[in-house]
């Protein structure tokens, strides 16, 4: 079953002649274990796509799937709830929340979900030790370096044992060294888990770590690439 | 815990200027209150301890017990109308007192009663009274004589009661043959007959309205007396209308500061959380979830604020003199703290539009 499938999607903003096409008739399809570089200039559509993807927009027109649920006519209420339960997002700011420690910050996404049980400490405990960060455990982001939060992001990310991963330009603001071992972590932790993934990236270094490299220009999805 | 009260444990400098704010504004509330309070109790005290359903007066006096007198004759009709089950003859004189071996003289509110006085036993010997614990500030102790206006009449202490003074005057009960003696010998001008009162302190029958009793009264006394409830007569007060009007004003916007003050935070701190609001709700939180942690903030912050204003309250009470009438009750905490939190809401709920208006997607691409 595929984890994402995106079928003749539309993104339309304003109307008449201030319309602005985002994206213009995508169709996508992420099997479940894959891993997608999504790859574009500034302003292509990249971030349209992902946000539709992952539930924060909805389409014009078109369906959206992500692992077997449409999606594509939720109200803002039941988006929400699909975020909470199917989807991981890993940010470009990385955006932790900045008066948690690195454990509360993977305990965030139960915590939204009403949470609160013995089995997500022990998911949090046993993700901060897979991604190497069980000294760093009770440090506020503040103390951790660029990679460790970056490692802290991807955790919180799995938290919610998501069928779909979308990750934001992870590496842009890490040099080349770094943004090489937050993909390959990234990779491993996904394909350690047979989840999806979507990465959202300009930088074609970064690319080569996806199974599958998908180019956007202008709101148009090319054919698929070797990655 | 929820995220809201960590941040509030974690980041409290964060949040220092609004409890400092509102810490001044707890202080304010708490000696206005204070002062209300210490007014109305010393001004009210011996009428609101009538264990009485009508106060009767002469209808010249203008609702003042001070201005008025009722003889026996009129006692006797009073006692008549149907519906009245008891009749208590009531006196007050506002007078000087010496307590020997102080140079001070006290202010006192010598009151001449015939029982039915919530918290005062029965009338004492005559010269002896029962006095108010406030004038303890002024030297006054059990079983010390006192000595009642320019006259002098000599009094001894019984003991003392609680919260019955008078026109911020310290109650001294004395049965009535004590008081007439009192007003006789400091103002012969106003010297009353041996059965005469100024007011009448009426029960009614179990089950009687007491309106009904007190048009019965004016009837039967041909327009010459006037029954008040309890609490009409005290409203009659001298000052005591104006007073709580003004006080409660004076409260009431200083609640509205509070409100402002953490509507105005608040509304600076969610244009600060833009950001973190975005990735909470990407991350699947609601905005109902938002607007509780927000106002969670806003109560929480209230609390401790409330504890530190609080404190600070009651340590300047304590170095308040004597003749300032404040008094902090629990009962006026509670109201206070109430408002507050209901003015945090208030103040807080500002921000909620702005935080329904962070769109998730924001934090994609760049945020």
């Amino acid at each position: 079953m595929a984890s994402l499938e995106l079928i003749d999607v539309r993104k339309t903003y304003g109307s008449g002649h201030t319309e602005v096409v985002a994206l213009d008739h995508a169709t996508l399809t992420v099997g479940d274990d894959e891993i997608v570089a999504l790859v574009g200039p500034s302003g292509s559509g990249k971030t349209t796509l992902l946000s539709i993807a992952g539930g924060l927009l909805s389409p014009t027109s078109g369906q959206v799937r992500v692992g077997g649920e449409d999606i594509t006519r939720y109200t803002n209420r039941q988006r929400t709830r699909f975020r909470r339960r199917r989807v991981g997002f890993v940010f470009q700011q990385v955006n932790l929340v900045p008066f948690l420690t690195a454990r509360e910050n993977l305990l965030v996404m139960p915590r939204i979900a009403g949470r609160r049980d013995r089995a997500v400490l022990e998911r949090a405990d046993r993700l901060l030790a897979e991604l190497g960060l069980t000294e760093q455990a009770h440090q506020l982001p503040a103390t951790l370096s660029g990679g460790e939060r970056q490692r802290v992001a991807i955790g919180r990310a799995l938290m919610n044992e998501p069928a779909l991963i979308l990750v934001d330009e992870p590496t842009s603001a890490l040099d080349t060294r770094l943004g090489e071992q937050v993909m390959q972590l990234i990779v491993d932790e996904v394909t350690s888990r047979h989840t999806a993934a979507v990465i959202v990236t300009h930088d074609p270094r970064m690319a080569r770590f996806a199974h599958r490299r998908v180019e956007i220009v202008d709101g148009h999805l090319h054919a698929p690439a070797p990655a | 815990m929820s995220l809201a009260l960590i941040e509030l444990r974690r980041r409290p400098g964060r949040f220092a200027a609004m409890l400092a704010a509102l810490g001044f504004l707890v202080v304010l509330l708490l000696l206005l209150g204070g002062l209300l309070d210490g007014l109305y109790r010393g001004s009210t005290g011996a009428l609101r301890a009538q264990d009485a359903d009508l106060l009767v007066l002469a209808s010249q006096s203008r609702d003042s017990l001070l201005r008025s007198v009722v003889g026996p004759a009129d006692r006797r009709r009073v006692a008549a109308v149907p519906g009245v089950r008891t009749v208590r003859g009531l006196g007050v004189a506002l007078v000087g007192v010496t307590v020997p071996g102080r140079d001070e003289v006290a202010d006192g509110a010598v009151l001449g009663y015939e029982g039915g006085v919530r918290g005062v036993p029965l009338p004492p010997r005559p010269g002896e009274a029962w006095v108010d614990r406030r004038l303890r500030a002024d030297g006054v102790r059990e079983g010390r004589r006192l000595l009642l206006g320019r006259g002098r009449v000599p009094v001894r202490v019984r003991g003392f009661v609680d919260d019955t003074s008078y026109l911020l005057q310290g109650g001294i009960w004395v049965r009535l043959g004590t008081w007439r003696r009192v007003l006789r010998q400091n103002r012969p001008d106003a010297a009353l007959g041996p059965r005469t009162v100024q007011g009448l302190a009426v029960r009614v029958e179990p089950g009687v309205d007491p309106g009904r009793v007190a048009a019965a009264i004016r009837r039967a006394a041909g327009g010459r007396l006037e029954a008040l409830t309890v609490a009409a007569a005290v409203d009659a007060l001298p000052g005591v209308q104006a007073q709580n009007s003004t006080f409660r004003g004076i409260i009431s916007v200083t609640l509205g500061i509070a409100g402002l003050v953490v509507g105005l935070f608040f509304a600076l701190v969610t244009l600060e959380r833009t950001v973190l609001y975005g990735v909470l709700k990407a991350l699947g939180a609601s905005s109902a979830q938002l607007a509780v942690g927000v106002a969670t903030q806003a109560v929480a912050a209230t609390l401790v604020a409330f504890l530190a204003g609080g404190l600070v309250s009651l340590g300047l009470v304590a170095l308040t003199p004597a003749d300032i009438p404040v008094e902090l009750r629990a009962d006026r905490a509670v109201v206070t703290f109430g408002g507050l939190v209901v003015a945090a809401l208030v103040g807080s709920a500002l921000s909620l539009r702005r935080v329904v208006r962070i769109e998730p997607a924001s934090v994609i691409g760049g945020a």
